[in-house]
């Protein structure tokens, strides 16, 4: 059997190495594939199909399960996202706190459904299944930063300030 | 490493410490950095330098008390201050040696003198990235001790007479599974530390994992040791990024210092621990599910038997536990099974950590002995429900939990009174509703919860749980009938009974519950269209059901 050679990088882009590294660390096992997805997706943001495909065939996972563990785990993100990401944490805690008119005042706000990112690309809304803050509720992470006892009108300024950027 | 220098390591520590006249603790666990907690500190320690004073300012992980953060504790003053911004830094450290800052002072004695901490004994006590801060506070002196001193039967012995069950929620007896690991054979055994806390509303294991990870590593190597594995795997969720961050640096300093890796304590024991990332799926909590997502899979569960005791990670035996059963492990080896089951009740000993959330005064973490009744957590510890409202249920063990009404509360807290009247312990969420909350409405939402979760392997959970919804969705927008409801019962007996894994078997408790202790809601919904609570829509252009004389008794 002929020594397995491991794909050519998709492109000289410095953070493929990074992806590369955590599959070396693991001996290009298979069941490396979800920390892998997990790099890919802290370098570039989301996961593309070049990058799902250049994976799936460094760690010899067939495309269909590569694609099947990407599509079931809620983390992985197929979307790039904009430049700017909202997330309203929907936990318990925070919806009995009133979380559900938060996230839609943002969508009317945005004209957009949760989950989806601006037409410019500036502003995703996300919505998160519970972040663990809960004695903070109700819960806002504004480009990844938690902000707890998060008001409406708030939320709807911190929309506006990225908006006129 | 033997325990004379752990001695030597933890009288440096003293040492270093009696230098100072305060010791200045600053929470930083996520409620309180989420308050910039870290800038606080910053300016604490420049508020020193500038005094001139002998303090010293330490990073902690959580205090508990997350609704009053930022927190500051004083020591040896024991002045724990509350709501602490950056610039009362400077006032903080004046008042030293003097009087307290009165408007600052938290004041909530009976908040903490009705808890026993166990578990977090040192959270909000050291510096959770200094391992010999964890060490001066005896830590991996029960390793050490066990790994030289003890056999492994003798510490799963211990382990059996503390009567510890799974602080998962499941309850499982701790030693029993461990006796199950230890006499399966195989060269090759696995210790996994199970940290996907998926249930919304708890943040027990995060709070844990941020503050003394190096408690929970110990507790995985004692495992090891008494089960035979040589490899152990912690699933962290990707969600929590300060406690990963936190545990990659623990695992690193135990390596270093001989606390991992090979020949532990001198002997011929070796262990090492390995973080895995979880990707955001709340069936990952169920043991096979999480097993197939560390193999690189889908985390789909499979049918049991074979358990993972037997046949588990890459078909070897497996000792699954969740972090805070870990976390009692050590304290249990270094004070003996006997003094862990003088606590609690009688089939449910120790302590259990909570995580009080909702609409209730002291939000946070609280750990309480197994036996105190809800009403003294509710009404003593958490302060009752603010803003005037009156309570109406507490949601216990998440999803797969259920809502007790106010003549529940006085019922003991314990794996099997909780599931006696239609709930569970569960991890440890445990979530206040006032007289705002709709039960229908939060029926929904759980059952909601579950139907995306649902990992769609087996058809009761994947379908019933979405029909469940749609029933529900009706009810809530004023469209429901009294079929409706009966279909809803008969559909959550289906799929209780029939559902593969745990997760579709308890989904349908949010629902049974709420159905036993609120029907009249579900009714004042269907017959009446309207929400008591003022939460639904309800379209008014419905007519409304002629109902008969018994369903409206």
């Amino acid at each position: 059997m002929p020594a397995f050679t491991p794909p050519p990088l998709p492109s000289d882009d410095k953070r493929w190495k990074i992806v590369n590294g955590t599959m070396r660390k693991n001996g290009f096992a298979r069941h490396a594939l979800i920390e892998t997805l997990h790099t890919v997706q802290s370098a570039f943001g989301y996961l593309d199909d070049d990058a799902i495909r250049f994976v799936a065939k460094s760690l010899r996972v067939p495309l269909s399960q590569a694609y099947g563990v990407v599509t079931f785990y809620h983390y992985f993100s197929l979307k790039p996202p904009g430049k700017h990401t909202m997330t309203i944490c929907t936990g318990t805690a925070c919806y009995i706190k009133g979380t559900d008119k938060l996230v839609a005042s943002a969508e009317k706000r945005l004209g957009i459904p949760q989950g989806q990112t601006t037409k410019d690309g500036n502003i995703s809304l996300m919505t998160a299944r519970c972040v663990g803050a809960c004695g903070r509720a109700p819960v806002v992470l504004t480009d990844g930063e938690l902000q707890g006892q998060m008001s409406g009108e708030e939320m709807l300024a911190q929309l506006e300030r990225w908006a006129v950027e | 490493m033997t325990i004379e220098e752990l001695d030597q390591i933890a009288e440096s520590v003293r040492t270093e410490n009696a230098k100072f006249d305060h010791e200045i603790n600053v929470c930083m666990g996520t409620g309180c950095l989420s308050q910039h907690s870290d800038k606080l500190r910053d300016a604490l320690t420049q508020a020193v330098t500038d005094s001139g004073k002998r303090a010293m300012v330490r990073r902690t992980g959580c205090m508990g008390l997350c609704a009053a953060g930022p927190l500051v504790l004083v020591d040896p003053e024991e002045t724990l201050y509350q709501h602490v911004k950056a610039e009362n830094a400077e006032a903080v450290i004046g008042s030293l040696g003097g009087a307290p800052i009165a408007s600052l002072q938290c004041d909530l004695r009976e908040h903490f003198d009705q808890q026993v901490h166990v578990v977090l004994e040192n959270s909000g006590q050291i510096d959770p990235e200094k391992i010999d801060d964890y060490i001066a506070r005896d830590g991996y002196r029960a390793l050490l001790t066990a790994v030289n001193d003890m056999t492994p039967n003798g510490v799963i012995h211990q382990i059996t007479a503390s009567g510890l069950r799974g602080r998962g929620g499941g309850g499982y007896p701790t030693g029993l599974k461990w006796g199950t690991v230890a006499k399966a054979s195989g060269d090759m055994k696995y210790v996994i530390c199970n940290g996907d806390e998926g249930d919304p509303g708890a943040f027990m294991d995060r709070s844990v994992l941020e503050s003394d990870p190096q408690r929970v590593i110990e507790g995985m190597a004692i495992a090891a040791y008494a089960v035979g594995a040589s490899k152990g795997y912690i699933y962290v969720r990707a969600e929590y990024p300060l406690a990963v961050a936190r545990l990659t640096n623990a695992l690193r300093d135990a390596r270093r210092r001989g606390l991992l890796g090979n020949n532990i304590g001198n002997t011929s024991f070796n262990f090492d621990v390995e973080i895995r990332l979880g990707a955001g799926a709340f069936v990952c909590g169920e043991e096979t599910a999480l097993i197939a997502s560390i193999e690189g899979k889908r985390g789909t569960p499979k049918p049991r038997p074979p358990y993972p005791a037997v046949s588990g990670l890459w078909g070897r035996p497996t000792l699954i536990n969740n972090v805070e059963t870990f976390a009692n492990i050590a304290p249990i080896i270094r004070k003996g099974g006997k003094w862990f089951a003088s606590m609690g009740s009688a089939r449910s000993k120790g302590t259990k950590v909570f995580a009080l959330t909702g609409k209730i005064t002291n939000t946070g973490l609280v750990e309480v002995p197994m036996g105190i009744t809800l009403r003294e957590i509710i009404e003593v510890i958490g302060g009752g429900v603010p803003d005037g409202h009156t309570f109406k249920a507490v949601q216990t063990g998440g999803p797969s939990g259920g809502c007790l009404p106010a003549e529940m509360l006085d019922i003991g807290v314990s794996y099997d009174a909780l599931v006696a009247v239609g709930s569970i312990m569960g991890s440890g969420g445990m979530i206040v509703m006032d007289d705002t909350s709709c039960m229908v409405n939060v029926a929904r939402f759980f059952i909601e919860f579950c139907m995306t979760e649902s990992c769609g392997k087996c058809i009761p959970c994947r379908a019933g749980t979405a029909q469940m919804h749609t029933l529900l969705t009706r009810i809530c927008e004023g469209h429901g009938t009294l079929a409706d409801l009966e279909l809803l019962v008969e559909l959550c007996a289906t799929v209780k009974e029939t559902s593969l894994c745990g997760l579709g078997q308890t989904a349908p408790n949010p629902v049974l519950s709420t159905l036993r202790y609120f029907k009249n809601e579900y009714i004042e919904h269907i017959v009446h269209k309207r929400c008591p609570a003022g939460v639904c829509n309800i379209a008014g252009a419905v007519e409304k059901v002629n109902a008969p004389a018994e369903v409206l008794a």
